[in-house]
């Protein structure tokens, strides 16, 4: 299973407990369109370290806040291929 | 030695307790020894040096309580001023400390002769047989460390009057009554417990840093405990100890941190004879009240009424005056306590509601969640209100969305739901009674949670 599916599982499950209800996912959805508010988005980046040790935002380079929902899944693809390597 | 009837107040600790009579019969023991009060009307933990320390500014500093309990009583009255010093104190804060209480004498066990210079005077194995000259001629300065986060200790200055005058008001002194605490009564909490053993006719069983909780438990119990007191944080790891039916007092006390619902319906379950009441004191405001109808808060009836106490809440955060508030903090240029009236400023922050005031933390341990404040208390509160919940503790997790998030530390019972379950019953009480930004964004089961020297749960600071 790739990372973009477990986030897109993480957007859903996040949204079913905040009681949000999650647009349908495409890549170039805002990551403000999908129905999630910032609470929302700080518990997935949380539990995205938690359950895959994955931490773009703390890495050494200085990364722009993602916008869309393709950015969000890219950065944590280029997160987790740094951590392969 | 029979004392001359008093024709006023005692003067001093050691007439204070000699008044209340019986010393042969009373006490205060370790781990290791037990110190009958009638040896000190002939004889001194100090040797034949009392005497040299008349008029001083002493840094009593021992790694165990029993000699600095011993000390205390014997230097009230006759040193200038004392400085209690826990043992937990880093070393490189002393220097400091000693020059702003304009320490010239050090007592003390070997660890501190060191710090002496020319003049230390050590505390003896036991009381050393003589004839000490116990006539008081100072109003001697109590100086207490707080055990601030930020470091360097705040030295705040009390003297006998302001330390004991919640006590003579207090229904909870039997006569005869064994004390017992597990602070250390170099820290105000374990202080009051001290006085009220020694003002009250009783004895004391005094803690030791080291000793398993279950043995501390075991031993009070042997020697009869009727009167004891912890911080809830104290409590909740006591009441995880098979050994918490070793004890059977009459009276429980709790101090130093918010008494939630649970910790009172749980003590109440373990001790249903007892009377169990939380207090409000701190080290700068003295003790303001004691609670003991059971309930968490107090009454708001408290707020603004006349008498020994006042007290109002200023931005939420209680301020307290009484006769037993501090003097503030020793040293030059410290910012003091008080506001503009005299009130001390305790930074503990109360809401009001159903008729009753409730903690619900501290200013400075706020959490920021995206610019709502949560304070992490009124969050352990709900989570320990699941019955499978020894203890918690909520703390702030960097969050790059939100500057931070809260996440809950949580030991259970021995006895407990399956983890997946009880972690999904936590997260469904607190969101049915928390706003969405306070309820833990993850829960983490651990085996036991820090409490520190203070016997307050160990926060860490984002």
């Amino acid at each position: 299973m790739s990372i973009g599916s477990d986030i897109a599982a993480l957007f859903a499950e996040v949204a079913r407990e905040q009681h949000k209800t999650l647009s349908p996912l495409s890549d170039d959805l805002g990551l403000l369109d999908t129905g999630l508010d910032s609470l929302c988005f700080a518990i997935i980046v949380a539990r995205l370290e938690d359950r895959f040790g994955l931490d773009p935002f703390s890495a050494e380079e200085e990364v722009d806040f993602p916008v869309t929902v393709g950015d969000f899944i890219r950065l944590y693809e280029h997160a987790a291929a740094i951590a392969a390597e | 030695m029979p004392q001359p009837l008093l024709q006023s107040e005692p003067d001093s600790l050691w007439q204070w307790l000699s008044s209340a009579g019986r010393l042969s019969r009373r006490s205060l023991s370790d781990t290791d020894s037990r110190v009958s009060l009638a040896a000190l009307s002939r004889g001194s933990i100090l040797g034949r040096r009392l005497r040299e320390l008349r008029g001083r500014s002493v840094l009593l500093s021992t790694r165990d309580q029993l000699p600095a309990a011993l000390a205390l009583i014997e230097l009230d009255g006759i040193a200038r001023r004392i400085v209690l010093c826990p043992p937990d104190v880093a070393s490189t804060h002393l220097p400091g400390v000693m020059a702003t209480a304009g320490v010239d004498a050090v007592v003390g066990d070997r660890a501190a002769a060191e710090l002496g210079g020319e003049f230390f005077v050590p505390c003896a194995q036991g009381i050393v047989p003589g004839t000490p000259n116990r006539e008081p001629s100072e109003e001697t300065d109590w100086i207490l460390l707080t055990s601030g986060t930020t470091g360097t200790p705040k030295l705040v200055r009390h003297t006998l009057p302001t330390l004991i005058g919640a006590i003579p008001a207090s229904t909870a002194l039997g006569h005869g009554a064994v004390w017992s605490t597990f602070y250390d009564i170099r820290r105000y909490g374990g202080l009051q417990i001290f006085l009220r053993a020694m003002l009250g006719g009783g004895s004391l069983v005094l803690s030791s840093a080291l000793e398993p909780v279950g043995d501390f438990l075991a031993r009070t119990g042997d020697r009869g405990v009727t009167h004891i007191s912890g911080t809830p944080s104290h409590w909740r790891r006591a009441l995880m100890s098979a050994a918490v039916g070793r004890i059977a007092p009459r009276y429980v006390r709790l101090s130093g941190e918010i008494a939630d619902q649970a910790i009172l319906d749980h003590l109440h379950a373990a001790f249903p004879d007892a009377d169990i009441a939380h207090a409000f004191a701190s080290t700068e405001a003295g003790v303001a009240f004691d609670v003991g109808d059971g309930l968490s808060g107090f009454p708001a009836s408290y707020i603004g009424r006349r008498g020994d106490v006042e007290m109002r809440v200023v931005d939420g955060s209680l301020h307290i005056k009484s006769g037993r508030i501090s003097f503030g903090y020793l040293g030059d240029g410290v910012p003091q306590p008080f506001d503009e009236d005299g009130f001390v400023e305790t930074g503990d922050i109360v809401e009001l509601h159903d008729g009753r005031y409730h903690f619900v933390g501290r200013r400075g341990g706020i959490i920021n969640i995206g610019g709502q404040k949560v304070h992490p208390e009124e969050i352990e509160a709900v989570i320990n209100r699941h019955p499978d919940v020894q203890m918690s503790r909520v703390r702030a997790r960097k969050s790059p969305i939100t500057g931070a998030i809260v996440v809950a530390d949580v030991v259970v019972t021995a006895e407990h739901a399956p983890l997946d379950a009880l972690k999904a019953q936590i997260l469904d009480a607190c969101r049915g009674t928390l706003a969405r930004y306070k309820v833990p964004a993850s829960i983490r089961f651990v085996a036991a949670i820090e409490v520190a020297a203070s016997g307050k749960l160990a926060r860490v600071n984002v």
